[in-house]
């Protein structure tokens, strides 16, 4: 999005304001790097400390014995491809669904005035206030009524539940940018609202629902608390309850726990470059007019 | 859109009956899209919030709940209690309620204002030409795309006692190793710090956002005016981040409230820890040990009222703002 923002140093002809003394431009670049730094430092730590080998941790300033074992053991020796799969299918599930949920409902409030609208909003925004610890019980009893605990429809459900408001609301506020001529103009041209809604004003979402897709799937990807009290068998588990059991109370096994780690972060992390783009544009739509 | 329109001038007062059909006719499509949401929303939090608020009123926990082994369906027996669960939270009788609730303030207020003003300091530097603008941003985007969970193992990694890289770089500067984890006030501080590590990239971007929304004549014409950069910031700058700060936060304090990943990973699995807020608390109760049902839906309850009343008075003083300026 910045490409076309008016702050590129082209946009305007050279002018002394915006000219900087070379001491600012060092401070200016010196504070920017020590924060990218701060920012890139763990991640590096652990990409690091992945490649030294089973105990290569307990000496984490020395630079030998680099070598891939800890990798092979995670994928060979231990359950963390099934984790992995688990993560994959409940994060994708409760992305699709969620999206596609949040975004009918928050296409309804920006464009239509019906009945319930404000409470609707206000519910969205009330909802994203309820600590997991109010849910966690009763949906545990409720999702055990339907034996649908330890399975996956009943994580993607629950992870629906968190990442819906939360996208409707943001939606809603992406799709109050999007002129309402273009609606007219479907409608006129014989396309029903959900024809409208779909034909038209998705495509032109794209960067909200990229955002909101990132948003749901990095949630249900980190989610702890649940997964943890929902999924009990071993078989079911997804990546942030296998990863507790590399460091527990008996055995900590940090070289295992980095290369999981590693492996984890890049779905994620190449998620998150695809929607980066739209980032900004998509959160300040929502946040704004929200 | 024509649905907005309602009809007006029809001069006989429509009976209740009519009304409501008629209200059918004009809104059934914008029902049948909200319906998804409704139906998810009622089902996985409407219902066991009810659920919920009915059990802090109980003394279940899980000798008494009802359940099915094998064949055999043993009945609930727990009954209900009235308040007491709450007046023994409130009263202070257990589970030192006011020092955690404290903790959980002082957690809260400290990580958000450390997110505001890292984020907006941060988002004022991005927001002006520069060169390697676009490989900065992403460097500093970069512990949002880390999964909390991962990065917080990452940090526990790193704040290791024995093992743990900055003792590593203290005993290399002949500082004594620190137990970063061990000791709770230090506890509470790597906790803010991992927090504050992870929540910077989300406030950076939502504020670097509303700066580009800033029309620029604005600064224009206060520099025009003989502003200086310190009163263009001030007057212009931070009013025109208003709409964005409130929302992102209201946000943040909700969310951090409610974090639970970090507290937990980090340093509240172990037994009783004075770290521990509210929400992770009111998790242990509720899967450890006895399984206290009754006591988590209380604690549970409480939070949420507690960010209920944040909300509308958050809500209250924006609206003030809007309406003085």
């Amino acid at each position: 999005m910045s490409d076309k923002s008016p702050l590129g140093a082209t946009a305007r002809p050279p002018k002394a304001r915006g000219e900087r003394s070379r001491g600012a431009s060092v401070a200016l670049h010196t504070t920017l790097a020590v924060a990218s730094l701060i920012a890139l430092f763990p991640v590096l730590f652990v990409v690091f400390v992945s490649l030294r080998g089973r105990d290569g941790w307990q000496e984490p300033t020395r630079f030998v014995g680099f070598d891939l074992s800890n990798y092979t053991h995670i994928l060979g020796e231990t359950k963390f491809l099934t984790w992995f799969g688990n993560s994959v299918i409940v994060s994708l599930g409760a992305t699709l669904l969620g999206v596609f949920v949040a975004a009918t409902a928050g296409y309804a409030v920006s464009r239509m005035r019906f009945p319930g609208h404000r409470s609707l909003m206000w519910t969205f925004l009330v909802v994203q206030m309820f600590p997991m610890a109010v849910l966690i019980v009763p949906l545990y009893n409720i999702l055990g009524e339907l034996e649908l605990l330890d399975s996956y429809l009943g994580l993607i459900v629950t992870y629906c539940s968190v990442s819906v408001p939360f996208c409707a609301w943001m939606l809603k506020g992406y799709f109050d940018t999007i002129p309402a001529e273009i609606d007219e103009a479907g409608r006129v041209d014989g396309l029903s609202p959900f024809g409208t809604f779909w034909r038209l004003i998705l495509p032109l979402a794209r960067p909200g629902l990229a955002v909101t897709g990132f948003y749901s799937f990095i949630t249900a990807w980190g989610e702890v608390a649940f997964a943890t009290q929902f999924m009990s068998s071993e078989e079911h588990y997804t990546l942030a309850v296998g990863l507790q059991t590399f460091v527990g109370q008996q055995k900590a096994e940090w070289g295992l726990m980095t290369a999981a780690a590693v492996l984890i972060a890049v779905p994620a992390g190449a998620v998150f470059f695809l929607a980066q783009r739209h980032l900004v544009a998509g959160l300040t739509a929502g946040g704004t007019k929200g | 859109m024509t649905t907005a329109v309602s009809e007006t001038g029809s001069p006989p007062p429509p009976g209740p009956l009519t009304r409501a059909k008629r209200s059918f006719d004009t809104h059934w499509y914008a029902w049948a899209m909200v319906l998804p949401v409704v139906v998810v929303l009622a089902v996985l939090v409407g219902y066991p919030l009810g659920r919920g608020v009915y059990l802090s009123f109980t003394d279940a926990n899980e000798a008494n709940v009802g359940r099915t082994i094998g064949v055999n369906h043993i009945a609930a027996t727990y009954k209900s209690v009235g308040l007491d669960n709450y007046w023994k939270v409130l009263s202070g009788q257990e589970g030192h309620f006011y020092s955690r609730l404290g903790w959980t303030v002082v957690w809260t207020t400290s990580c958000v204002l450390l997110h505001y003003t890292i984020g907006l300091g941060l988002a004022l530097l991005l927001n002006r030409p520069l060169r390697f603008r676009a490989l900065y941003r992403v460097l500093l985007i970069l512990p949002w795309a880390v999964p909390a969970f991962v990065a917080t193992f990452s940090w526990r990694l790193m704040f290791n006692e024995k093992y743990g890289v900055f003792n590593a770089f203290l005993n290399t500067l002949g500082i004594d190793p620190v137990d970063w984890l061990g000791d709770s006030t230090l506890q509470k501080v790597s906790a803010v710090a991992v927090n504050v590590w992870l929540g910077v990239p989300f406030m950076m971007v939502a504020i670097l956002g509303g700066l580009q929304s800033i029309p620029k004549e604005l600064h224009e014409a206060a520099e025009m005016d003989g502003a200086t950069p310190w009163q263009r910031f001030r007057h212009v700058t931070l009013p025109g981040l208003r709409p964005v700060s409130g929302t992102v936060i209201l946000l943040g304090v909700i969310w951090t409230f409610n974090m639970f990943q970090v507290i937990y990973l980090l340093i509240g699995q172990g037994a009783s820890s004075e770290s521990e807020i509210l929400v992770t608390y009111a998790y242990r109760l509720a899967f450890q040990g006895v399984r206290d049902y009754a006591g988590s839906a209380t604690y549970g309850i409480l939070i949420l009222s507690l960010l209920l009343v944040f909300a509308v008075f958050h809500r209250r003083t924006l609206a003030r703002q809007e309406a003085t300026r």
